[in-house]
């Protein structure tokens, strides 16, 4: 119970922290949704880094360990600890510079009077809310799912995930961006500390992690965890698009326009490579280890599962094998790990730690809210109606909206759906990047190149979900070849997903052709005006935009 | 710096992510129990860290920055009109 009062002493402080920062407000949208584009270095790194760690970070990154091995690292950490800095200094900086010039709010307005287009601006609003969506209902399951894995099932996981939806809800309601980016500090703050002090605490409560990756190297089962011999290259290398997707993320791409100077950036992008370190090593190190903890009952269920799966997966039915999976899944390792090593004071700390990273949907929500109050009601004639203080009122009832659907939308829906959208998710926004790179860097690109991409992006994300509805997940062994050409495996089923063109994820090619068909549409098409190209490419003082 | 190098580096390590010389491979364990795959990609996030100061320190847009500045003090506070 000690834990469960510890998260709900953390919750009752970033629902203060949204009051506060309430207090400050004037009132002007700009305020409410950039918190007036006045955030200092320090907090906008740690809220920038945190706003990006989703539940995934924590509880996913060790989940996936635990099944697969150190290449989750690789996979997602490192390919993360370079691409995401590199696109934050030379998109992010340069968001940051047109929003302080032309006081935009949101991308879609920047994609807008870039490309002089209207309703291609709303076009793109529609496929990133609805590529967002899913995340949200995500972060109000994880919620659900911690509470009631902390509480020790006091806690059900419907009052879990209300509690976790009332306050995300709360400060991003009160306190907007600068409610958000505070919330977000601490929140990245706690998992810093944290990470190495479970990593410590966890190890000395195993008898030592030598002892441990002793143990794992001397079994022919769990030997391969520590290296990447079961992972093909190309699956490796695809890895290294995903991270594309982070700068296309609405509420990523909006929060670069809150530095109050762009030099914020420059900590930024050095120490994010290092914060992810800090937060993955230790995650992902435990994650693997949590193999060897077979003296935790719920663990050793979890490895029952997979070794029945390995060994009698082909001959089962499909929801056996989908039951069996769900079994075996690792996401709460960590919090068992915890439970069983930490002492009571210290898990209750950690918790709360835990509890921070599965609220990461904030300024996903508030990002929706702010694109809808200005990409569709104010651009539709509703600021000018009815005046700025309706307008963030919109937004306001927006955040409640919208948390309540994604709450009920968590009640109701099996989550390996949302699970699945997610996955796609990435491949989507990863397509889209594009986009931000041809409005800053390519004089050329035109809204019809845009709108290729977006129609694109949008077709190619439906056609691979429904490729893996249609064709069912083979069973262990060898995977379902749908389409063999040339020699090459060209469209393959997977029991984790879908491979293309011998061996790559779906998000390679996808993320290829749409900058391809930027390029070849922009071409085929007339560009935007002489004027608006000046404000963009001019010589700005001896050099351009 | 020449750009040129910093954009040589930033491709070099792009490749250096793709370490097929540790693939099937646990050992050596650095420091008795991280697998040495583990390590490398460790060791590959400070030195992205490392370019990332090298970028900033050496090929810094800072005109994108003075520019803004430049506009605020000519026309005083405020964005400019987008017209």
């Amino acid at each position: 119970m000690i834990p469960a009062l510890a998260v709900f002493a953390y919750l009752a402080v970033v629902v203060y922290i949204g009051v506060f920062a309430f207090r400050r407000t004037s009132g002007q949208a700009e305020d409410y949704f950039l918190a007036s584009r006045s955030l200092g270095p320090y907090v906008f790194l740690l809220s920038l880094f945190g706003t990006n760690m989703t539940a995934f970070a924590i509880l996913g990154s060790s989940g996936h360990a635990f099944q697969n091995g150190v290449v989750t690292f690789g996979l997602m950490a490192s390919s993360s600890a370079l691409v995401i800095p590199l696109t934050l200094y030379l998109v992010g900086t340069r968001l940051w510079a047109l929003g302080k010039r032309y006081g935009f709010i949101t991308p879609v307005q920047i994609f807008r009077d870039r490309w002089e287009c209207g309703h291609i601006g709303t076009a793109i609003f529609v496929v990133q809310a609805a590529l967002l969506f899913p995340y949200i209902v995500i972060g109000v399951m994880g919620g659900g799912t911690t509470l009631e894995a902390i509480s020790g099932g006091l806690v059900p996981f419907w009052a879990g995930g209300a509690v976790v939806a009332l306050v995300v809800m709360s400060y991003v309601f009160f306190g907007g961006m600068r409610g958000t980016a505070w919330v977000n500090t601490l929140q990245t703050t706690l998992f810093l500390c944290f990470g190495a002090v479970a990593l410590a605490v966890i190890g000395a409560g195993m008898g030592g992690f030598d002892r441990a990756v002793k143990t794992m190297m001397d079994s022919p089962a769990f030997a391969p965890l520590l290296t990447r011999e079961r992972v093909p290259p190309l699956y490796f290398f695809s890895y290294t698009f995903i991270p594309l997707s982070s700068i296309a993320f609405p509420h990523i791409a909006i929060f670069c326009l809150t530095a109050r100077k762009m030099a914020s950036f420059k900590k930024t992008v050095i120490f994010y490579p290092l914060c992810m370190v800090a937060i993955w090593l230790p995650a992902v190190f435990l994650g693997v280890t949590a193999n060897t903890a077979g003296d935790v009952p719920e663990i050793r269920a979890k490895l029952e599962a997979r070794r029945t799966l390995a060994t009698e997966g082909s001959r089962l039915e499909f929801a056996e094998r989908e039951t069996l999976k769900a079994q075996a899944a690792g996401d709460d390792v960590l919090l068992l790990l915890l439970n069983k090593y930490a002492p009571l004071w210290l898990a209750g700390l950690l918790g709360a730690g835990i509890m921070a990273a599965v609220m990461a949907s904030d300024s996903q929500i508030l990002a929706l809210s702010t694109m809808f109050t200005e990409d569709v009601f104010a651009y539709y004639g509703g600021k000018a109606r009815f005046g700025e203080t309706v307008q963030v009122n919109t937004g306001r009832a927006f955040v409640v909206a919208f948390t309540v659907l994604a709450y009920f939308a968590a009640l109701n829906a099996p989550q390996r759906i949302f699970d699945t959208a997610v996955q796609y998710g990435f491949t989507g926004y990863s397509a889209l990047s594009p986009l931000l790179a041809a409005a800053l860097f390519w004089k050329r690109s035109t809204k019809w190149g845009a709108l290729a991409v977006v129609v694109w992006t949008a077709t190619a994300v439906v056609a691979v979900a429904a490729f893996q509805a249609m064709v069912p997940a083979p069973p262990p062994g060898p995977p379902t070849v749908v389409w063999r050409a040339f020699g090459i495996d060209m469209l393959v089923r997977t029991a984790g997903g879908t491979a293309v063109l011998g061996g790559f994820m779906p998000v390679v090619p996808v993320t290829l052709l749409s900058a391809a068909l930027m390029w070849s549409v922009s071409l085929l098409t007339q560009p935007p005006g002489k004027g608006t190209l000046a404000r963009y490419f001019r010589q700005a003082r001896g050099s351009e935009l | 710096m020449n750009r040129l190098l910093l954009l040589v580096g930033v491709v070099v390590l792009y490749v250096l992510h793709q370490d097929y010389w540790f693939w099937r491979t646990a050992r050596p364990l650095v420091f008795g129990f991280l697998p040495v795959g583990l390590f490398y990609h460790a060791v590959y996030c400070l030195a992205a860290a490392g370019l990332m100061w090298l970028l900033i320190r050496y090929a810094w847009p800072a005109y994108l920055e003075e520019d803004v500045e430049h506009r605020e003090n000519v026309s005083g506070t405020g964005a400019e009109d987008r017209s």
